[in-house]
């Protein structure tokens, strides 16, 4: 792949197990270019994500153990409630105030690289987008939508600009910047083209529902596409809708689809919590991944009704998610787990957690009979990537490993 | 103009009030300290390449770079860098030693009021 001789039982490669060089990333059409510097502060970013998770994540496990929890208790006469009583105690260890200024730091640095990258070059990204879907109807924006507020209140991700703003009009950067960053802030873990979770639910789908010929498909916050395409390219005949409400990920991801020779998909500008330009029973099969942390209460109450609704009789909704605080989840890892609610800025990630799912969906419509419930890893081209599913370590809410919870109408 | 672009708005702030998990004065020198640790990588890595393609058109091998002992004229040279190097890093050092050793040291605000005097 890279041009080196066959290293598999000679050398460093035998025994290396970090994040791959960045020169492996899949490069679409409208891919950003990258110089070997911008590709070297990447590779520096993905190895401090590694260092971080691997080398210093675990010592503030021992910081909770022996001091800050010991405090917590020696302080108030009891052990802590809940998740957010551990989280404030672990913000008075300087131990875990040192992992957290770092880890804000590199998630900042990350998209400082990003957006220079996609800045540098964003007229040309712009033109060639705009090449690549101003003829055809694969590509639908509504700029008079309205962006809800989960969006809009703060950037997700620390990503300036989030979804749905752009700098000029046209502007695509923000899409770029989330694109060719994303292998990253990952080490690689989704993928060359970040899409190991679309690979995933192909995967479960091929196991578990084996007779499944779905005509139409939903992506609900399908983002610039990167999930839906394994989809589409899986069901071929299938006619796919990618919703989202953010315009520059969808010219973006419109564009990168056609450079990609996916055809089957349609770029649509929408808030999925109102999916009244679409008739009851509409879709057999409605996804969403990665996207419930990122909404709201009402919206995504609004969104599994709206699902209930456009599902044809034996539709499947499938949402890809971290996974659930559960009961049995000790309150230190759902602690760990709230870091980027609260300094990443995904204000919804904290409550969404702790939620029943399972009631929400019946309170849609689904029956309880008809729940799904599975786990999912990230599906790699395991000779070049880090594999999540042999991957014993925790990530606290950044692991490749996920949790499905679905439903059949 | 993209380039523009990407001088103003690369290292923009996201919406959403930051959180600091230390002394904010702290936090950003560490903040500084990342940036530059990265820079860091970002020229080891370019040396590398420079170097592996210098072997591979058999103008300097890696092992050549390696075993490469300098001069006494050499070491002397690069050793005069790297004092020159340190002084200049930690000058915030030195300044804190001679302060110390200072007695009467004014600060300028106060001889600004000295020499503003009218009878001064």
């Amino acid at each position: 792949m890279d041009g080196s001789p066959d290293l598999k039982n000679a050398g460093p490669a035998q025994s290396y197990s970090g994040p791959p060089d960045y020169r492996v990333v899949g490069r679409h059409g409208v891919f950003p270019e990258t110089s070997h510097d911008e590709i070297a502060r990447f590779n520096f970013l993905a190895h401090m994500n590694r260092h971080l998770s691997t080398k210093v994540m675990p010592a503030v496990k021992t910081a909770w153990e022996r001091r800050a929890g010991p405090g917590f208790e020696a302080r108030e006469g009891r052990a802590p409630k809940d998740r957010h009583e551990v989280r404030k105690a672990l913000l008075q260890d300087p131990y875990y105030q040192a992992w957290s200024a770092l880890r804000r730091a590199t998630m900042e640095q990350r998209q400082q690289a990003g957006r220079w990258i996609a800045l540098r070059q964003a007229e040309t990204l712009s033109a060639k987008v705009d090449a690549l879907t101003k003829s055809g109807d694969r590509l639908e924006v509504h700029p008079a939508l309205p962006i809800p507020r989960y969006v809009s209140a703060v950037d997700h991700h620390c990503m300036p600009g989030s979804y749905h703003r752009e700098i000029f009009p046209g502007d695509v950067s923000g899409a770029a910047n989330y694109d060719s960053g994303i292998f990253a802030t990952t080490g690689g873990a989704l993928g060359r083209f970040s899409d190991g979770g679309g690979h995933a639910v192909v995967k479960w789908v091929r196991k578990h529902l084996p007779d499944f010929r779905p005509r139409r498909i939903l992506d609900v916050g399908a983002n610039l596409g990167q999930n839906v395409l394994p989809i589409a390219e899986a069901f071929p005949d299938a006619e796919v809708i990618a919703l989202d409400v953010g315009a520059p990920m969808l010219r973006y991801g419109a564009a990168r689809a056609k450079t990609m020779g996916v055809e089957n998909v349609r770029f649509v500008q929408g808030d999925g919590s109102d999916l009244s330009r679409w008739a009851d029973g509409s879709f057999d099969w409605v996804q969403t991944t990665m996207t419930l942390h990122e909404l709201s209460l009402t919206s995504m109450k609004a969104i599994f009704a709206e699902t209930f609704r456009v599902l044809s009789p034996d539709g499947i909704v499938l949402h890809v998610e971290q996974p659930q605080y559960a009961a049995d989840m000790p309150l230190f890892e759902q602690a760990m787990r709230d870091w980027d609610a609260f300094y990443n800025n995904e204000p919804f990630w904290s409550t969404m957690h702790e939620l029943d799912i399972d009631g929400f969906m019946i309170e849609a419509g689904f029956k309880r009979e008809n729940l799904i419930h599975d786990g999912v890893t990230a599906v790699v081209d395991k000779e070049v990537f880090p594999d999540a599913a042999d991957d014993e370590g925790e990530d606290y809410g950044r692991k490749a490993a996920w949790h499905v919870v679905g439903a059949r109408k | 103009m993209s380039l523009d672009l990407a001088l103003a708005l690369s290292s923009a702030k996201p919406a959403g009030k930051r959180p600091y998990f230390m002394d904010p004065q702290v936090e950003r020198v560490l903040n500084i300290l990342m940036a530059t640790v990265q820079e860091l990588a970002v020229t080891r890595e370019r040396l590398d390449t420079v170097e592996r393609l210098l072997e591979t058109k058999g103008i300097v091998g890696r092992a050549e770079i390696e075993a490469f002992e300098p001069t006494k004229n050499q070491a002397a040279e690069r050793g005069l860098w790297m004092q020159e190097y340190l002084t200049r890093v930690l000058r915030t050092l030195q300044q804190e030693a001679e302060a110390m050793q200072t007695k009467d040291d004014l600060a300028s605000e106060e001889v600004a009021v000295e020499v503003s005097k009218a009878d001064a």
